[in-house]
């Protein structure tokens, strides 16, 4: 197993390089660049102006020496300085990632545990009202787009009832420490976790439903039925387990997508992550930090990918490790 | 009459709610909302916006400004003029430290001259016609310029020429330097705390120069991305003021409305932001001087100011706004008029070219407005392509002159010699840069005028010199203008005496307090 993950991580960091050299490229392909956008934002701007800013930049030499700076600040661990902000990369991503990981985690739990909840109850009443209950309620927040809902959320739970907050990470001036915080963390986050983790909830619901009708037709489930065993221990231990295989895919190649998902969450709810820092870097065409959050972001779903190889082994013996 | 016209009256007349003559009391915090999130707070290393308005509390200018414009002591307590015009005498404040503790003294103001001559590209523009900058003593500094220059007091406001400490800046590496993220001014308010993506929390200064001010404990600043969110937080009750610009224009007359609300329009008279279209001069129909009159004819801007900029603002007649010094109306007019637009159209040829136009990315508004536009020029039969762009590729384009009718709107920084005149001298014309005379306008009469308004003496001469320039400018319609923009100030009316200057909340709460 151990030459596994080492085979896979060497093949992530060749990935992971190739996902820089190619973004470097395309960032650079959209019009303007960041002096033209700080000199727009400066309420004056002129050739001097902005022919300084990109000396300052560094945006003045040819693009393969700045393709090769770049590099050998990433091999170094150094993501670079983001001039717009003044600030280390490294720094301002690590500042916001915590939020980020905290949003998004939650949100994923919240998915898949609904998710498979709901679809194991969908499988089991197959055709019934019940199944078709929860069959549109997981496709209305699949269908709503998530800044609806997010909005919506506020309208009800924030001005209407008054029970949750309409922005932010925590409340801020309180100044709260221990336990107290953390229940205020909470409160903050319940909205944007679960309207982002209610919209990915869909398609687990849908995907283990499926799966789980598959399952259920096989031939060890009838021999799981002729032995006596009840229905319950046949649903959870026999059929769902062999049926979470391609939900486990399908978590894999989320944990990309929900950090999508986040920048939306996270603008509407104000939410201080990696998402809004993204989105905003993209605007202001800070190549660096933009570079630097999509080296994480690619460096993240390459090590949810791995987990969910080792996942595979666990919800499926069978399955054996290539060395 | 429709509400939000009446809003805009109302606004437009400067009418908010009463304010009582009533001892300012001490105490409180203040949650205000600050969109987006400034990139830095070091006021002579960025210059948007957000950034002026936070930091208008932490560093502070020589001067500041009246709602009419006239200077008024900051770091300065008084100043002088030479009767030649060229040299310029300032008094400076004793007893005004840093937030550090060092004293701030002559030899801070020269340091910071030549500090923003490197980083502040309007602050050089501004000190061109500067010879030499002495300090006699510690608490004088003298500016000799070159020849007089008549906008020259108007140049000393925090967001212009904001004082840096030498004693942190000298020898080291501006865009580095620590202190940026830390920054260290005289104003009333301290920097304490930058929670990136959520807030940035100023504390008062105990130690300001005006006894007795700032009269608030602590200012929050909040950041929250989505214009709807900004909204809620107001009516929730999380935040306090919502600075202009804030929340989305069809938003305004609502939250006007609710309890214990006041609004006011006014704190943007030095900035006077003008809306207007550039167009491009050079190239295709538009170079036809006709077809530009036709495109003034051709918009309804009534409909815009009413409809989607709710009521408020103004229509514009010419290149500079109405609180600017030396405006005129004195224009030629062009009313909404399609007909007359049609005729001008067929008498320049125009044959249903292709013409490119280009919104701006600010929001829902101007969105709005791009559309409105597209609408009034398709009705009289101008063939409009919409180009869809972020700011960053807008800017690109703008200012590789690759556009032919394109939306913006800039501050004019109450004179025009410093705010109008850089958008239409053949001299401000070169690629690459987003504003100044992108639209390729050239007329030699309009570069002699202005070079002429700007170093003429006295006043009255400088009048009649920018009131002809108005005159040939309406006359040319090198850009089509389209409103003075107003940005109204939504507050909670506990807060009082929140804008007392021409320079509204960018420049400091320090005469801000809470009536609890």
């Amino acid at each position: 197993m151990l030459s596994f993950v080492a085979q896979r991580v060497l093949k992530g960091v060749i990935v992971l390089l190739a996902i820089v050299v190619l973004n470097f490229f395309l960032i650079r392909l959209a019009p303007g660049d960041p002096a033209v956008v700080m000199a727009g934002e400066a309420g004056a701007s002129d050739q001097v102006f902005v022919k300084q800013l990109r000396e300052k930049f560094g945006l003045d030499k040819p693009l393969p020496e700045q393709l090769f700076i770049y590099v050998k600040g990433v091999v170094t661990l150094d993501l670079g300085f983001s001039f717009r902000q003044q600030a280390p990369v490294a720094k301002l991503i690590g500042e916001r990632l915590p939020a980020t990981l905290l949003l998004t985690l939650t949100a994923f739990a919240i998915s898949l545990a609904l998710g498979i909840l709901f679809g194991t109850f969908a499988a089991r009443f197959a055709g019934t009202f019940l199944d078709t209950a929860i069959t549109v309620f997981a496709l209305i927040f699949y269908a709503m787009p998530l800044f609806w809902v997010a909005l919506m959320g506020i309208l009800l739970f924030s001005v209407t009832m008054d029970w949750l907050p309409s922005f932010g990470y925590e409340t801020v001036g309180a100044n709260l420490t221990g336990l107290a915080h953390a229940v205020d963390v909470a409160k903050h986050l319940i909205m944007p976790a679960m309207t982002l983790g209610l919209f990915f909830m869909a398609t687990y619901t849908r995907m283990t439903r499926a799966s789980m009708l598959e399952v259920k037709r096989l031939d060890f489930v009838k021999t799981a039925r002729a032995k006596g065993l009840s229905d319950a221990v046949i649903q959870r231990r026999h059929v769902l387990r062999n049926a979470l295989l391609p939900v486990v895919t399908l978590a894999g190649v989320h944990s990309g997508t929900l950090i999508g998902g986040a920048v939306i969450t996270e603008t509407v709810f104000a939410w201080p992550g990696i998402g809004r820092l993204m989105y905003d870097a993209l605007l202001q065409r800070d190549y660096n930090l933009l570079l630097g959050v999509f080296v994480i972001c690619s460096a993240m779903v390459l090590i949810f990918n791995l987990i969910t190889d080792l996942v595979y082994r666990l919800v499926d013996p069978r399955i054996e490790f290539a060395s | 009459m429709p509400k939000r016209v009446l809003l805009g009256l109302l606004l437009a007349c400067g009418l908010t709610a009463p304010t009582l003559a009533q001892e300012p009391k001490t105490g409180g915090v203040v949650n205000a909302v600050i969109q987006p999130e400034p990139p830095g707070l070091m006021l002579a290393l960025v210059q948007n916006g957000p950034t002026q308005m936070v930091s208008g509390n932490i560093f502070e200018g020589l001067l500041r400004y009246s709602p009419k414009l006239e200077p008024q002591p900051e770091l300065a307590e008084s100043w002088s003029v030479s009767e030649d015009a060229k040299t310029y005498t300032f008094k400076l404040r004793k007893g005004v430290t840093w937030h550090d503790g060092k004293p701030f003294t002559a030899a801070d103001v020269l340091f910071s001259v030549e500090m923003l001559k490197q980083t502040h590209a309007r602050a050089r523009n501004n000190l061109a016609q500067v010879d030499k900058v002495e300090a006699p003593d510690d608490y004088t500094v003298v500016f000799t310029l070159k020849q007089p220059f008549g906008p020259f007091l108007g140049i000393f406001e925090v967001g212009s020429m904001p004082m840096v400490p030498k004693h942190l800046y000298e020898g080291t590496d501006f865009k580095t330097n620590p202190y940026n993220n830390a920054p260290v001014g005289t104003g009333p308010f301290m920097f304490r705390e930058w929670q990136k993506g959520s807030y940035i929390r100023l504390v008062k200064n105990p130690n300001y120069h005006e006894k007795g001010k700032p009269y608030l404990d602590e200012i929050y600043w909040q950041i929250i991305p989505d214009a709807a969110a900004r909204s809620v937080a107001y009516e929730t009750g999380k935040v306090d003021v919502l600075p202009g610009g804030s929340v989305e224009n069809f938003d305004v007359p609502r939250l006007s409305k609710l309890k214990d609300t006041c609004v006011t329009g006014a704190g943007w008279e030095f900035f006077s932001p003008l809306a207007w279209l550039w167009l491009n001069n050079r190239q295709g129909p538009l170079a036809d001087k006709r077809v530009r009159q036709a495109i003034m004819f051709a918009i309804d801007r009534d409909f815009a100011k009413d409809v989607i900029w709710n009521g408020l603002g103004k229509v514009a007649t010419g290149p500079s706004a109405s609180t600017i010094k030396y405006y005129t109306d004195d224009v030629p007019k062009y009313a909404y008029d399609p007909a007359k637009a049609k005729a001008l159209l067929k008498e320049a040829g125009y044959k249903g070219e292709k013409i490119r136009l280009l919104p701006l990315a600010y929001g829902e508004t101007w969105q709005r407005w791009g559309e409105a536009v597209k609408q009034n020029l398709m009705d009289v039969g101008i063939n409009i392509e919409t180009i869809a762009t972020d700011v960053a590729g807008g800017n690109q384009k703008i200012g590789d002159w690759d556009y032919d009718i394109a939306f913006t709107y800039l501050y004019q920084y109450g004179d025009p010699a410093l705010g109008v005149g850089r958008n239409y001298v053949s001299s401000a014309i070169a690629k690459g840069q987003v504003f100044n005379n992108v639209e390729g306008y050239s007329n030699p009469e309009i570069d002699k005028l202005f070079a002429d308004g700007a170093i003429a003496t006295p006043d009255s001469k400088r009048k009649e010199i920018y009131e002809k320039a108005q005159k040939i400018l309406v006359e040319d319609v090198p850009v089509a203008w389209m409103l003075e923009l107003q940005f109204p100030t939504i507050m909670r009316c506990k807060v009082k005496n929140l804008i007392t200057t021409g320079i509204g909340v960018n420049d400091g709460f320090k005469d801000a307090w809470l009536d609890k």
